[in-house]
């Protein structure tokens, strides 16, 4: 006790000293990371715009000094892929049809599963759930021939639509186990009342779940939607070369053997290919953080 | 719309004036290994206001939902007006159910939690209006209709949530603990506010509480549970006066009921130093020969100042802890080795220290057998 000195003029709220030794470092690393990520993103930017002579002088770092789109709309339009030269539109709109049925079929299932895990307890619904939660920790790699084989014997092989399939396999354990912690979440007495009011399994889903439960389809919705268009294995094994998705042809565009590697085209295409899963991370960063806190609460 | 699939079954010697509202029989429930319930048998009269009372745990709210048809019954049945409803969907027993978080749908408004129930029974669109209408005005939340449960306090919010039930005209409310998230003031309000409910609507109700004051001012009858079974079934001035065992006379009454270790022969009652003539004492049984009991004394039953002429008995205490309390006042002492209090008025002067005379009348005393502890 004796050896604390009180200031005596102390009043109000404490001053803060900003250099502590523990900012100091807090911030420096800050400074590391930042430049880990944004440094090649940086890099990336300006070689898009860049034309090849300047290139070819090397100082990858400095700003172009005539800012140019034309390798922007050689990757998007013209670049060869192997089969064609229409650059990565084709890829573009691959991808989307890949998309868009796997992500709504897949979060369709999952939520509704995870719904009948949580609150009906059926026969049997453990055993399901333990599974499926088996099931996520499998290595795919596992599963991807006997796969093949399946798709083969019900005639999907190499169809978008065996694509499709295969997403919404893949994606079922992880979005029925982020299903499932949300609605054990939301208070039981809930549904209680729901099922007094005469509400039936479909009626208790769409009327009172689902409307309260928009921040765990924003995160089932990101996490499927960047999963699926990042997808390179299985769009390669399981579709045929007129519907592989984009990241598949922008490696074909990057890797293709013949003719000089086009540094600025392979930039351009390779930010093409991330502005999708980009834009959905700075729409909806937001939601994303707020639901995944929503469903960490109880599990 | 429920009475049409329920007219051929219906029995005709059950339609007299007796027929139970809510009859259970013989029910059982477990969760897996767990006995929850186990042979427990209640009926429950037309219009009359039960009330569920016990410690958290021991099985109220299943016994609830089990009525409700919110459990599947492990063994066992229940009535609902005559009706075998063992097997019916929530829905179809003609019940309403207020829950304590009251469970209001988030995302609709006022109105359209109301409806909720009656455009799920496809009841037509103008009825339902008037429905709410008739409701909201009973419970005075016509101007809240168009906001949404966030936007209401949790008075409002309990309000709405009777309301949900009162709109769909059932015959039977069933009440989880619908005061506990409340502060003490407006728990005191709205318990009066569902007792008029009561009076006015004459529709039988199950009201689950832990709270004896709740017990004790709603009540027509307690069912005093413990461990899934039921220890008394009574009038509160019987739960109160006449506890059927130890466990319902110490559960019931604040400041709790004093208990002392005694031994009767005959009607002559001893304990602690007392020898007490009992003859007036209403025994159940008469007991023959001699036996060990428990004396239950309660401490505002107590007998000090100048009416101690009528007392049977009459010993000394000493202070220990003086609680003002305002209107009364709570000695603590010590008799037999076991704690020991009295309740005097409040305008008592008293302190720590002081000695206290006391005296008991028989006919307050509450004479257990020690072994079953069951009231004698
Ligand atoms: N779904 C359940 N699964 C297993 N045990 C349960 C379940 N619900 C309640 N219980 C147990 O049953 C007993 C009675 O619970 P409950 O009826 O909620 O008591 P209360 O009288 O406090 O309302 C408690 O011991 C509780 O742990
Ligand atoms: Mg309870």
């Amino acid at each position: 006790m004796a050896d604390i000195s009180y200031p005596t003029d102390a009043r109000g709220a404490k001053p803060r000293r900003v250099m502590t030794k523990g900012n100091v470092i807090l911030w420096s690393t800050l400074a590391v990371i930042l430049a880990y990520y944004a440094l090649p993103l940086y890099v990336m930017v300006v070689t898009s715009l860049k034309g090849m002579p300047e290139i070819r002088m090397g100082n990858i770092f400095s700003p172009p000094m005539e800012i140019t789109f034309d390798a922007w709309h050689k990757a998007a339009f013209t670049a060869c892929t192997g089969l064609n030269c229409e650059g990565l539109s084709r890829g573009f709109w691959n991808s989307v049809e890949i998309l868009v049925p796997s992500t709504i079929l897949s979060i369709a299932m999952a939520s509704i599963s995870g719904y009948a895990i949580a609150n009906w307890r059926f026969k049997g619904s453990e055993v399901f759930f333990t599974i499926l939660i088996f099931g996520a920790f499998i290595p795919y790699q596992v599963m991807i021939y006997p796969l093949v084989i399946l798709l083969r014997e019900i005639g999907l092989f190499g169809s978008l639509w065996g694509l499709v399939l295969v997403h919404t396999v893949f994606g079922m354990p992880i979005l029925t186990l982020l299903f499932r912690n949300y609605f054990t979440s939301l208070p039981e007495e809930l549904f209680k009342a729901a099922r007094v009011d005469g509400a039936g399994f479909w009626g208790i889903f769409f009327r009172v779940l689902v409307p309260m439960s928009l921040p765990i389809f924003m995160v089932a919705l990101i996490l499927q939607m960047t999963g699926i268009w990042n997808d390179f294995l299985f769009g390669v094994i399981y579709t045929r070369p007129d519907q592989y998705p984009m990241t598949v042809q922008l490696n074909n565009i990057v890797n293709a053997v013949q003719g000089v590697k086009e540094y600025n085209v392979n930039m351009a295409a390779t930010l093409l290919t991330g502005i999708v899963p980009l834009t959905i991370y700075f729409v909806s960063g937001k939601l994303f953080v707020r639901g995944i806190a929503a469903g960490a609460v109880k599990g | 719309m429920k009475h049409e699939t329920a007219l051929h079954n219906l029995d005709q010697t059950a339609m007299t004036a007796s027929q139970p509202s809510v009859s259970i029989k013989e029910l059982d429930l477990s969760f897996g290994a767990v006995d929850v319930l186990k042979g427990l048998n209640l009926d429950i009269a037309a219009g009359e206001f039960l009330v569920l009372l016990g410690s958290s745990g021991c099985g109220k709210s299943t016994l609830l939902s089990c009525i409700a048809g919110l459990l599947d019954l492990t063994d066992g049945q229940i009535f609902i007006n005559g009706q075998n409803v063992t097997w019916a969907e929530p829905s179809e027993r003609g019940i309403g159910m207020v829950f304590q978080s009251y469970a209001l749908y988030p995302q609709m408004t006022v109105e359209g939690n109301l409806g909720f129930g009656l455009r799920n029974a496809g009841v037509p669109k103008a009825e339902v209006k008037e429905r709410i209408a008739r409701a909201a005005k009973i419970l005075q939340i016509e101007p809240l209709l168009k906001r949404r449960p966030a936007a209401l306090s949790g008075g409002q919010r309990q309000r709405v949530a009777i309301g949900r039930a009162l709109v769909r005209d059932v015959d039977v409310f069933l009440f989880d603990e619908p005061l506990s998230n409340l502060d003490a003031k407006l728990r005191a309000d709205l318990r009066v506010e569902i007792k008029l409910l009561h009076q006015q609507l004459g529709n039988t109700m199950i009201y689950v509480t832990h709270d004896q004051v709740e017990a004790m001012t709603l009540a027509d009858r307690i069912a005093i549970m413990k461990d899934g079974k039921i220890m008394q079934l009574g009038t509160p001035d019987a739960v109160y006066n006449q506890p059927a065992n130890r466990y319902v006379a110490e559960f019931i009454g604040a400041p709790a009921m004093n208990f002392v270790d005694g031994k009767l022969s005959g009607t002559k009652l001893s304990f602690a130093d007392l020898s007490v003539d009992v003859a007036d004492y209403p025994f159940q049984s008469a007991p023959g020969g001699d036996l060990n009991v428990t004396v239950g004394l309660r401490p505002e039953h107590l007998i000090v100042g100048t009416d101690q002429l009528q007392s049977a008995a009459t010993f000394e205490l000493t202070a220990e802890i003086v609680e003002p309390m305002g209107a009364d006042t709570l000695v603590w002492s010590t008799l037999d080795g076991r704690r020991f209090r009295v309740r005097l008025d409040g305008q008592t002067k008293i302190s720590a220290g002081d000695t206290l005379s006391v005296g008991i009348a028989v006919e307050t005393l509450n004479i257990f057998n020690a072994a079953t502890e069951q009231r004698l």
